[in-house]
């Protein structure tokens, strides 16, 4: 049952369709198994070669995966909230309220939209204090670093933006009271205030704005960084490497179908560098 | 090149070469469209029409207020406050972060409840982070005898409206 299967993967895998797909084939050799990572639109962003210790869970404890994953939650039960939420006054007060009272599962998206944006900013700072007190922000890293602050400002525009959207009194003056103080900015603090809000007051223009920043302009800023942080990665040699950490260092493959392929038992698919 | 590196090295201030000009045209003129696109976003993101509440509120007849009263008005965001003097207005909006403050009657004073800023009748600050007193707003007597208050047009504290 299995070998015939396998027979039929291997089969559509050299069909014409599947190469034209993807391009590299599917040898397993080292050089396929990096062309398969740098020839995906969706991979080539992630190194080809990763040294084994650094998927550990000591090297990162994931905090920069577990802020890509609660972006991800974010921009899924966002967009769900989306068809059912309009940025107007008043409309979107009762909106937010039919989706926790009568939209089906509204209560538990909503929900998960406000908790994973809290994660969200949470393991962003996480992330930052480890890559802190590990010194991996030094060179060449340091520009991955101002990369991830750019990206720790837009969480925590998203965060400010989102949180008028309910157009209740907590995000009335919550947004009043955050504007002001965008006015303090020296010569064009009440042009800047006046531009963000629409007006001169938290109104039906500043709503929509703060919409738009929020469902557009933001996420696709975030998505632009993200992209580039990652592909730094990559650029600037993998993860970081302690000197002094314990050198567990293997020569593996990365393909995620070991079986065929002889190495150490337990070794995740990615590849292992020497080092 | 040879041609140019000597007429160059003749007049340096003066040549310019082709490919420099060029340059310099380009790039003027990419400047030139940057400067303007960014002139238009403003222009385009600065709303020319308002569809706000107007400054002009009317605070109705003077016989409504008695003599050292405070009055606010929580729609309008003003105080309307009658003294020996005279009516005057002030803005109801903290001069700190823009929250709307309350009159405490048995403090004798305005007192904002995001941040603690505290103000007397007058609008002078008596303690809190609030940057400066709280403006007064023009008032004035309508044809119909109303007082009316302009929150837009701000006033030297102590004119009073002499009735």
């Amino acid at each position: 049952m299995a070998s015939r299967l396998d027979l039929y993967i291997d089969k559509a895998m050299r069909s014409r369709v599947w190469r034209s797909v993807f391009r590299s084939g599917n040898g397993s050799s080292t050089l396929h198994r990096s062309l398969a990572i740098q020839q995906s639109l969706f991979l080539h962003i992630l190194p080809t070669k990763v040294r084994r210790r650094m998927l550990g869970l000591d090297a990162t404890w994931y905090l920069g995966t577990l802020t890509l994953g609660t972006f991800l939650v974010l921009v899924i039960t966002g967009i769900l909230l989306m068809f059912y939420y309009h940025p107007s006054v008043p409309q979107a007060y009762a909106d937010m309220k039919d989706l926790r009272f009568v939209v089906s599962s509204g209560l538990f998206l909503r929900n998960l939209h406000r908790w994973s944006a809290h994660a969200m900013v949470l393991l962003a700072f996480a992330h930052m204090f480890r890559v802190f007190y590990r010194g991996a922000y030094r060179p060449p890293r340091e520009f991955n670093w101002v990369i991830g602050v750019v990206l720790l400002l837009i969480t925590l525009l998203l965060s400010y933006t989102g949180y008028l959207l309910p157009w209740d009194q907590l995000a009335f003056w919550a947004i009043t009271v955050g504007s002001n103080i965008s006015s303090a900015v020296p010569v064009v603090g009440a042009k800047v205030h006046f531009l963000m809000l629409g007006g001169n007051q938290v109104n039906a223009n500043a709503l929509l704005r703060f919409y738009v920043l929020h469902c557009v302009i933001l996420p696709l800023a975030a998505i632009l960084f993200v992209a580039v942080h990652f592909w730094r990665i990559r650029k600037d040699g993998g993860l970081y490497v302690k000197q002094s950490d314990p050198a567990v260092v293997q020569q593996a493959s990365e393909t995620p179908v070991p079986a065929e392929i002889p190495e150490p038992a337990g070794v995740p698919e990615m590849v292992m560098e020497k080092r | 090149m040879a041609e140019e590196n000597k007429s160059r090295a003749a007049e340096p201030e003066k040549e310019i070469s082709r490919r420099a000009f060029f340059s310099k045209v380009g790039l003027g003129s990419i400047g030139l469209a940057a400067a303007g696109t960014m002139s238009f976003a403003y222009q385009y993101m600065s709303p020319n029409v308002l569809y706000e509440p107007s400054p002009v509120v009317n605070a109705g007849k003077v016989d409504k207020y008695s003599v050292d009263s405070v009055t606010l008005d929580p729609v309008a965001a003003i105080y309307l406050i009658r003294v020996q003097e005279g009516f005057f207005a002030l803005t109801a909006i903290c001069t700190h972060l823009g929250c709307m403050t309350a009159w405490k009657p048995e403090l004798g004073m305005i007192a904002c409840p995001c941040h603690g800023s505290h103000f007397n009748r007058e609008g002078q600050k008596l303690a809190g982070p609030a940057p400066k007193p709280l403006p007064w707003l023009r008032t004035w007597v309508s044809e119909d005898g109303d007082i009316m208050v302009d929150r837009s047009t701000v006033v030297p504290a102590m004119q009073f409206l002499r009735i």
